[in-house]
């Protein structure tokens, strides 16, 4: 019997007021375990998506459930890490890492010690007292990682979180992440541009269509994890790349 | 040659210069009208002659300026807050704000006269008005400039309003702040002067610098003149260094503005 899924959209349908058709009768569970990266035109609404998961949006129709209840209610299993790596810069890494416990109000000593798991997680542990404007930005954006698993989600939701930053080190952020992933049981949605960065991270992606946004097509990922470094040198891994990027222009050109 | 010693030694030499020229201006002129400029000697001296007053005069503006300077910042703090809580309440108050920041002095220091009476009272408001406006836009602005994405995910964590202002939108507009507080302490001791000039009051010795010049002017003491605005002056780099000096503890460590360069 398949598990219970961890996130259930049924006829998911979002439109700002009175304005377009954003996404078109969603439909998706996610299994616990799953790492579905969402990938497609811009306008295709995966942004958008994400955020309704998030609970940062409110849905227009249809039924979106987390571990059976609204994002509002699951609040504390969800973690969400954007684009940027929104930290604040006032505090120091450690601190910034502490800031979702101490908006729950636990006590320092425990937001120490969590701080502490975390930033060893990510490699940061010799940054803590480090400023957010002393570190590169591959590092910001492990700070911010960090301070996503600070909570121990169940789900956790990246929005391109690699997006602005250079080829070397998105892929050792891959790598870096998958690692975390062994050690920690969460589910991932992850929005990206990037079809080698969905087929090296996810084992299921969805191509999606702009206007109104909806799930072309979803394409398996059936290599086995952990995967690293080796894995992108694959003649597997080559094909299924070529194979999604041929799904994606057909997705645009259609729209073009 | 050290960038530091560049920084300490190019104003010197402006200020060498410019004190050439003035003398050079001023013996340049005819015997009867060497009096409309005074040289930087005869301007000492008047130092000299009525250093006690001035510096009593200087004592009673700073306190004038400091006590109208201090309420400015506690009084657009609290409105800023309340501002930035409700678009709503920015869009009722700001034209109000405004008016209050076009209230001509001249006219309205003899309302404030009849109100609480010359004097230090008088100055304070005086300076109050002047100071508050950049206080209150700036730290309105800051307030509700915080990044959104940050602000979504305070709202994710279900942080709380209190939580939200305080340990997120107050920080995040310090720098918002500081600018507001550094425009405003340029302002302060010529609020304070302008005050005592038009509401100030000297019985007990309470004049300031506004009456020093009154005095100054009708006696033709020109070169005491010029020492009370030199006094003025110095009264205003005090004022933005504290304020510099605050800036640089509340932000050196995390703020871009502080990030040593090489160049």
């Amino acid at each position: 019997m398949a598990a219970t899924p961890l996130v259930d959209l049924h006829d998911l349908t979002k439109r700002y007021g009175d304005g377009p058709v954003v996404l078109d009768r969603i439909s998706l569970a996610a299994a616990p375990g799953d790492f579905i990266s969402l990938i497609g035109p811009s306008g295709c609404g995966k942004s958008t998506l994400l955020r309704l998961i998030a609970g940062l949006s409110p849905l227009t129709d249809g039924t979106l459930r987390i571990d059976g209840r609204t994002p509002e209610e699951a609040a504390a299993e969800l973690a969400f890490v954007f684009q940027e790596p929104t930290l604040l810069p006032w505090l120091t890494v450690a601190q910034n890492v502490g800031v979702p416990l101490k908006l729950r109000g636990a006590p320092a000593a425990q937001r120490l010690a969590t701080g502490a798991r975390v930033l060893e997680l990510v490699r940061l542990a010799d940054r803590a007292n480090a400023h957010p404007r002393q570190l590169s930005g591959g590092q910001k954006m492990r700070v911010s990682i960090a301070r996503a698993l600070s909570l121990a989600p169940k789900l956790l939701l990246l929005d391109e979180p690699f997006g602005a930053l250079d080829e070397m080190t998105r892929e050792h952020l891959n790598e870096e992440l998958l690692a975390i992933r062994e050690a920690q049981a969460w589910t991932a949605f992850f929005v990206t541009h990037s079809v080698a960065e969905a087929v090296f991270l996810s084992n299921r992606i969805l191509v999606m269509s702009a206007n109104p946004g909806r799930v072309h097509t979803e394409v398996a990922v059936p290599f086995a994890y952990p995967r690293t470094a080796a894995t992108r040198l694959s003649r597997e891994y080559h094909d299924l790349v070529t194979e999604v990027s041929r799904i994606l222009r057909s997705v645009e050109t259609a729209e073009a | 040659m050290s960038k530091r010693l560049l920084n300490l030694l190019l104003p010197a030499a402006t200020g060498v210069l410019f004190i050439a020229v003035w003398y050079a201006v001023r013996f340049s002129l005819s015997e009867d009208m060497q009096f409309l400029l005074p040289s930087p000697g005869e301007i000492l001296g008047a130092f000299r002659t009525n250093g006690a007053d001035l510096a009593h005069a200087a004592l009673n503006t700073a306190e004038g300026a400091l006590l109208g300077f201090t309420c400015a910042i506690a009084i657009s703090s609290l409105l800023a807050l309340a501002l930035s809580v409700s678009s709503l309440v920015r869009v009722s108050l700001y034209p109000y704000l405004m008016m209050l920041q076009m209230i001509p002095v001249i006219i309205f220091a003899p309302i404030l006269i009849l109100w609480v009476g010359p004097g230090l009272k008088s100055v304070v408001v005086i300076t109050f008005l002047i100071c508050f406006f950049p206080l209150v836009v700036n730290t309105t602005q800051g307030l509700v400039s915080t990044d959104r994405n940050i602000v979504e995910l305070f709202r994710m964590y279900r942080a709380t309003r209190r939580q939200e202002i305080f340990l997120l939108r107050a920080p995040a507009a310090l720098p918002y702040f500081f600018t507001g507080l550094r425009i405003a302490a340029t302002l302060a001791p010529i609020g304070a002067l302008v005050g005592d000039y038009t509401a100030g009051s000297s019985a007990g010795d309470g004049g300031g610098l506004g009456f020093s010049a009154i005095i100054y002017s009708s006696q033709a003491k020109y070169p005491a003149l010029f020492a009370t605005a030199a006094v003025t002056c110095v009264l205003g780099f005090v004022f933005v260094a504290v304020v510099v000096g605050l800036s640089w503890l509340a932000m050196h460590q995390w703020h871009d503005s502080y990030e040593r360069t090489d160049n």
